[in-house]
């Protein structure tokens, strides 16, 4: 379904083989099932998963679309959600069911669809090799692999939409006993085995990936790339990788572990339960189990969400400031420490649970602790703009965009983190908008601004930018009208994931501003479709590259040729001399010096 | 027919902003491409800067319209200290907030480009690094210990006194049981469970239970300022009880038991003068989602005084007697020794 608008990619295509040993003149047809379908061109990997990315993103964004009818008009009917959605809108009105089954799924594919497979998916197959100078991935193969896994997980997923009994409907963190027991909820039945199904096919694929990103980076750097000279974006893919590779397996454990629950009997996450008339003989088991093995998964997501985004946008900011990233050491290390804290801060999801209030608090300093990091970055990134020369191109905008919104997210997880406001807080609409902002549309920032960016370096033109500053314009303040007014809803105590807030007193008097939310919601939908329509129209009928650098940047992707075949570069890998960040006078008029120019003579390397 | 018009219109603008894009584009190209992107820089940056006053214009209209429908009015000792720690935190993080972002964007603006212009070569510095690691740690430790300060003040033991009620979630209400007259909660079992007339399955062979009060339309009467200590459990899965006015929440697990404890210090009646509205109630909202009614898992609390709260306690039956009619009194059954049948009873400490 996704194939067929890769067609123009590169028609040079040069043998798999030539990934180890290259001969720049041997030119032979590959059969288009293998170029462009099971292809192993890592390039060809990153726009297949582009594009699955964008119609699972369209996918989640019109189901908000839908939900969002139902919270900002609980009294109107909408007939055309009934064209949609047959009898799960019956007269045009949402059943509850469905309501939840759409918010779950909203969250499924956007977190783990779009912004983990989408985003690094996409991001770490394009960049990798072309920025640290390898032909092509550690294992192409596995490279294949990994998105074809990740396409069985998708098609899975999407065919639990259609089934009788609906989608898993138990939130995207489908806590046990609810996603357990068939009886609880129509969602815990088929739709919830073929979640946990394409869930466990899915952490294969990011697996099989994620040891490829790592391997690659540790092993097939060009010569004179040493770990210091690498692209900010390469680290934070790297440690993308480091995340995923180590807390995806105790999601598949947890996952594993609710399939024995659900089909074989067994009592890991249930006990002294009483449902649909009958006591069940599940016991000794704890449903706060899963919610640790979950969370172990969970909170890293988030990172490994946020930080694909965090690299491109230090990128972007440096190449169109015409300006050296500030402190790139800075930057590496905070990275590291996010990585690290991201592990031992899960339990900051749990503090309601009944946990052991001395863990608790255990868990809130580590949780603050990543606020230092993060606000390392943000003066970093306001410095790097700092008597920079900026040009405001579309990419610029989203990562500009991408640190307003950074902060903005990130402050309100100072609130969550301190146990003694999540109290209050917890699962209630603040949370929503704190989520949303920092890992939603950051992330996404984060992503349209690689995007925007590297678009020309994966199709040979640029998308157009007028559309993308209306894109830019549109989603940048309509981000902030949906979810800025959602902190004041939670902070009043209104909870996430209600149907309908109309028979509660301290709820109701809401309504108008969730009209206004759906409103903007669904205005923002709309200009996401404009960055789609964009997209691909501009593979085929986007202004063509003249130059191969034309954000005249100093890394070594744009060394490449226009429309780089199989193998990358034509003749001999680049050699690199110096870090990827020489924004200064090259001597003939540029304001930047390529990674591959040696030395001056008497100029010390950085 | 209606839905087609709106569906071609939307395809129409579509086409119309996509044309303007791509006149654009040729026109860029016809007018010469660099001074049309100077021209555009100029124009974003102006934009960009604009942004700022925009969003604290509207995060300033935002405030006005909700101050009275912020953190509702805070019932217990823990909430106002709740309320002071917001202040407190808001105000860290909004010094941080309006700093960052308007540097953000009046950069944006300063340092556009222009002809004239060359970018600054500054690639590192570690005296700033230093500056800007150090404060939000320091911040960071602030807030922190404000934080514990707070919740171990929250979740510290009850005090003895403390009334103690069992709250018990099920898809979708809530139960409440009073101890009764012996001022115990009896053992129960899940086993024992069965809809029509033992709904948290009270163990009858505990004398204990013979006093206890059910309530299942999730009304849960508190003294004001007496300590009240919450038993908190579920029947099914996962709920939560939420309760905005004390600034608490806790998770109902079925197999665990959780406690919360606070001293309501308005009365629901005060509340409703306080609020001007004569509605007013305190609500138990379900926070963990539970299935389709979780948005209707509604339960109340009536804060009276002790004189209310005993009149109301006299009217009501113990959940034995209504399901019993014309059994012995409780009082008779509480020498008999009870007899542990259940292979894992649920302790009440």
């Amino acid at each position: 379904m996704n194939n067929e608008i890769i067609i123009e990619g590169p028609n040079v295509a040069h043998g798999a083989e030539s990934a180890t040993d290259h001969h720049g003149h041997e030119h032979h047809e590959q059969h288009f099932v293998w170029k462009y379908i099971f292809s192993q061109d890592h390039k060809i990997i990153a726009r297949q998963f582009m594009v699955t990315g964008i119609i699972w993103a369209i996918i989640g964004a019109l189901f908000s679309v839908f939900f969002r009818l139902q919270l900002g008009f609980p009294d109107s009917t909408f007939p055309i959600l009934e064209k949609f959605l047959g009898d799960w809108a019956k007269g045009g009105k949402l059943s509850p069911e469905f309501y939840y089954a759409l918010i779950t799924m909203h969250g499924t594919i956007l977190v783990f669809f779009v912004l983990t497979a989408g985003l690094s998916g996409t991001f770490a197959n394009l960049l990798i090799p072309l920025q640290v100078g390898a032909r092509d991935m550690a294992s192409p193969f596995m490279n294949m692999l990994s998105y074809w896994f990740f396409f069985a997980a998708s098609i899975i997923m999407f065919c639990s939409l259609f089934i009788e009994t609906g989608p898993a409907a138990g939130g995207w963190t489908t806590y046990p006993p609810l996603s357990a027991l068939k009886e609880a909820s129509l969602g815990s039945g088929t739709g919830m085995d073929l979640w946990l199904l394409g869930m466990a096919l899915f952490v294969v694929s990011s697996l099989l990936g994620g040891l490829n990103y790592i391997t690659t980076i540790l092993n097939m750097r060009t010569k004179g790339m040493t770990m210091t000279r690498m692209p900010l974006t390469c680290w934070a893919l790297l440690f993308t990788a480091v995340l995923g590779v180590l807390s995806f397996p105790v999601l598949f454990s947890g996952v594993v572990l609710l399939i024995f629950d659900r089909n074989l009997g067994t009592s890991f996450y249930l006990s002294e339960i009483f449902i649909g008339g009958k006591a069940l003989p599940h016991i000794g088991g704890s449903a706060i189990l899963y919610q640790h093995l979950f969370w172990f998964l969970g909170h890293p997501e988030v990172y490994i969400i946020m930080l694909p985004g965090m690299g491109m946008a230090s990128e972007v900011l440096s190449t169109h400031s015409r300006k050296p990233i500030f402190g790139y050491f800075a930057m590496i290390i905070s990275l590291v420490g996010i990585t690290l804290l991201a592990f031992l801060v899960w339990a900051h999801h749990m503090f309601v649970t009944g946990m052991s209030p001395f863990l608790g608090s255990i868990f809130v300093l580590l949780t603050l602790l990543i606020a230092v990091p993060s606000a390392v970055k943000v003066f970093n990134w306001i410095t790097t703009i700092w008597r920079g020369n900026l040009r405001f191109n579309p990419p610029m905008l989203f990562a500009l965009g991408f640190v307003s919104l950074f902060i903005s997210g990130g402050l309100t997880g100072i609130y969550l983190g301190n146990s003694a406001l999540d109290i209050h807080l917890h699962d209630t609409y603040f949370v929503v908008a704190h989520f949303h902002i920092v890992m939603g549309v950051s992330a996404f920032f984060g992503m349209f601004a690689g995007t925007y960016h590297w678009f020309p370096k994966m199709f040979g033109r640029f998308m157009n930018s007028t559309l993308g500053y209306i894109h830019f314009f549109i989603t940048f303040i309509g981000s902030y009208l949906i979810f800025w007014p959602m902190h004041y809803e939670g902070i009043a105590g209104m909870p996430r994931r209600y149907y309908d807030y109309s028979a509660w007193e301290s709820f109701k008097h809401f309504q108008g501003v969730n009209s206004f939310i759906s409103i903007v919601s669904i205005i923002v939908f709309f200009a996401q479709l404009l960055f789609v329509v964009n997209f691909f129209t501009s593979i085929w009928r986007g202004r063509k590259l003249t130059n191969k650098n034309p954000w005249g940047s100093p890394t070594l992707e744009w060394t490449t040729p226009i429309n780089p075949g199989h193998g990358n570069w034509e003749g001999e890998i680049p050699e690199v001399y110096r870090w990827p960040y020489d924004y200064k006078d090259d001597g003939h008029g540029n304001d930047f010096i390529p990674q591959t120019t040696p030395l001056r003579p008497g100029e010390e390397s950085h | 027919m209606s839905a087609f018009i709106t569906f071609a219109l939307i395809v129409l603008v579509f086409i119309v902003i996509y044309q303007i894009g791509k006149a654009s584009e040729y026109a860029g190209v016809l007018r010469g491409q660099e001074k049309v992107k100077a021209q555009t820089n100029r124009v974003l940056a102006i934009l960009l800067l604009l942004m700022f006053p925009l969003g604290c214009w509207g995060i300033y209209e935002c405030n006005a319209m909700f101050q009275d429908r912020l953190l509702p009015v805070a019932a217990c000792r823990t909430g106002v200290n709740y309320d002071s720690m917001f202040l407190t935190t808001t105000m860290v993080c909004g010094i941080v907030f309006f700093l960052t972002q308007g540097i953000l964007f009046w950069f944006c603006f300063k340092y556009q480009s222009t002809e004239k212009r060359t970018s600054f070569f500054f690639a590192h510095n570690n005296k700033l690094e230093l500056i800007w690691t150090t404060i939000p740690a320091i911040a960071m430790a602030i807030l922190v210990a404000i934080g514990l300060r707070n919740w171990y003040d929250v979740t510290s033991p009850a005090p003895p006194d403390a009334t103690v009620v069992e709250v018990m979630g099920k898809q979708f209400n809530w139960m409440i049981r009073y101890p009764g007259k012996d001022n115990e909660l009896g053992k129960r079992d899940f086993r024992k469970i069965n809809d029509a007339n033992n709904v948290m399955g009270l163990d009858w062979s505990d004398p204990h239970n013979m006093d206890d009060i059910i309530s299942q339309n999730g009304e849960l009467h508190v003294v004001v300022n007496k300590p009240v200590k919450l038993l908190i459990n579920s029947r099914d899965v996962i709920h939560d009880v939420g309760l905005p006015h004390f600034r608490m929440k806790m998770d109902a697990v079925p197999g665990i038991t959780t406690t919360m404890w606070f001293i309501p210090s308005i009365t629901t009646d005060s509340m409703r003068q306080i609020t001007k509205n004569p509605d007013f109630v305190y609500e138990i909202s379900c926070d963990q989602m539970c299935g389709k009614g979780h948005y209707s898992m509604r339960g109340t609390i009536i804060v009276q005084t002790q004189a209310e709260y005993d009149k109301w306690m006299a009217s009501q039956q113990t959940y034995y007697a209504a399901n019993n009619p014309g059994a012995a009194p409780a009082a008779d059954s509480v020498n008999a020794q009870p007899k542990n049948e259940s292979v894992k009873a649920v302790t009440m400490k």
